[in-house]
């Protein structure tokens, strides 16, 4: 639910604009590193009162918006953070009952002696053929399964945490290692955009997987518990 | 195993949350109000948070000159054509290039006060250069000069039951930052940017900058400001009942 919930606020937010840029300063009057086509905002109605704002530099300017935006941030952020409090409370908890029960080291993490290449061929082309084993109601994880499940616990969901601190004037102020570490605000909102995209994708994936390897037994165990 | 488990994750959830749970009433006075909404609750819940785990004196990071860059300029862009309550006089003033204009300095303070641009161009100034990070996404680097709002405060001397400051503007938004921002090294009454006065587009001829919070708080167009003892959210014309969180630093 959280999870969900921050993931529309933050779509909504990145409508109001949806340009994306890399370092500390990105803004309508200087270049993109990405535009998205995601709302009425994405071309620009149009500036006026164009001038120079530094001696000595006449690429530094000023102009005046003169069009009406796009803008839900006012709920959408709130609701963001709303969310991102229950997400990370749960997480934080969900992450230490899974390293104190070994349920990470013994079910999640992919023993290194089968990450090698010919393991995940087999398990890759398996997969790509839809020859998935079905599902067996426990934790009993292929190869491919807790490698995905690993890169979202481990990297893209505590880097989507990290970068969202990151972009806060407030907590940046008093950590500013967090925000030279991505390389600036708009780095961080960047990154923060590709996790998203990441925990999008293993969503859908996820979701597909679960319909196609049996969806009522798996309903019943991530629920009421295995049917013995 | 089981058994065990639980209760050593017991204790310290428990632990956790008493330790929480100090830390966010330590010190905490008066918070803004929810009016029952759970939007506004997490919006505390995090101004809460950041009061109790952050320190107070931090500042923001300072660029160099170089860094500075391109700002838009968006919201008003001049009070004097936006059909507001001030916008008339805001005109009157401009005609004038704001000689007349006069920031007037009440409520809890022992020396109420009205100070002119010139007046404090004439008091100890502070120049930063510092990121404007808007809440819709965009950011900015600037060089900003201005008067600390703390002397301001401590000119007109703030009494002891003081809490919150007030902001109206002329274009007819009311805003307040509590005590901790107002006395804030960084927090300016800005009547320079880039070695220039501030232009109208920009908030000209005196802006807030409030550098711990998103752009919103730092306001433009300064006419007045009040002290108080109690929280005002500004009515129709403050961030909370337009939908808006009082609190942004995010």
């Amino acid at each position: 639910m959280a999870c969900l919930a921050l993931a529309v606020t933050g779509y909504v937010m990145l409508m109001t604009h949806p340009r994306l840029y890399w370092g500390e300063v990105g803004n309508s009057l200087t270049p993109a590193l990405l535009e998205l086509p995601i709302s009425r905002n994405h071309q620009h109605g149009g500036w006026q009162g164009q001038e120079a704002i530094l001696d000595g530099d006449p690429s530094v300017i000023s102009a005046n918006r003169t069009f009406e935006i796009f803008n839900q941030n006012g709920w959408g952020r709130s609701l963001h953070f709303l969310a991102a409090w229950i997400a990370v409370l749960t997480g934080l908890g969900y992450l230490l009952a899974g390293v104190m029960s070994g349920h990470f080291r013994r079910h999640v993490l992919p023993p290194t002696a089968h990450l090698g290449p010919r393991h995940v061929w087999v398990d890759l082309t398996r997969h790509l053929r839809l020859q998935v084993p079905r599902a067996t109601g426990g934790p009993d994880y292929g190869l491919l399964q807790r490698v995905a499940y690993s890169v979202v616990l481990f990297v893209a969901l505590p880097l989507a945490v990290v970068t969202g601190l990151a972009m806060s004037p407030r907590v940046t102020a008093a950590v500013p290692a967090l925000s030279s570490l991505f390389g600036g605000f708009q780095s961080a909102r960047t990154i923060h955009f590709a996790a998203f995209v990441v925990l999008t994708l293993f969503t859908l994936g996820h979701v597909f997987m679960v319909a196609t390897t049996g969806f009522t037994r798996h309903m019943r165990g991530m629920t009421i518990g295995e049917k013995r | 195993m089981t058994r065990r488990l639980f209760s050593r994750r017991a204790a310290l959830v428990t632990g956790l949350a008493g330790a929480g749970g100090y830390l966010l009433t330590r010190n905490l006075g008066q918070l803004p109000p929810t009016y029952g909404h759970i939007l506004r609750m997490a919006d505390n819940a995090t101004y809460a948070a950041h009061r109790a785990l952050l320190s107070d004196e931090s500042l923001v990071r300072e660029y160099t000159h170089g860094d500075i860059s391109s700002f838009p300029a968006i919201g008003t862009t001049n009070p004097a054509d936006a059909g507001r309550s001030g916008s008339e006089l805001f005109s009157t003033l401009q005609r004038n290039a704001f000689a007349d204009w006069r920031l007037s300095v009440e409520g809890l303070v022992a020396r109420p006060m009205t100070v002119s641009v010139a007046d404090l161009k004439r008091m100890p100034s502070r120049t930063q250069i510092t990121r404007h990070t808007c809440e819709e996404g965009w950011s900015a680097i600037a060089e900003w000069t201005g008067v600390p709002l703390g002397r301001i405060l401590d000119a007109a001397g703030i009494l002891p039951e003081a809490r919150w400051v007030n902001f109206k503007t002329y274009d007819d938004w009311a805003d307040s930052i509590d005590l901790i921002d107002a006395l804030h090294p960084q927090t300016l009454l800005a009547y320079g940017m880039n070695g220039r006065d501030v232009t109208v587009p920009h908030g000209g001829p005196v802006r807030l900058r409030v550098e711990r919070q998103l752009g919103y708080k730092s306001l433009k167009f300064i006419r007045t400001i009040v002290v108080s003892s109690t929280f005002d959210d500004g009515g129709k014309l403050g961030s909370i009942q337009n939908g808006w969180s009082w609190y942004a630093g995010i």
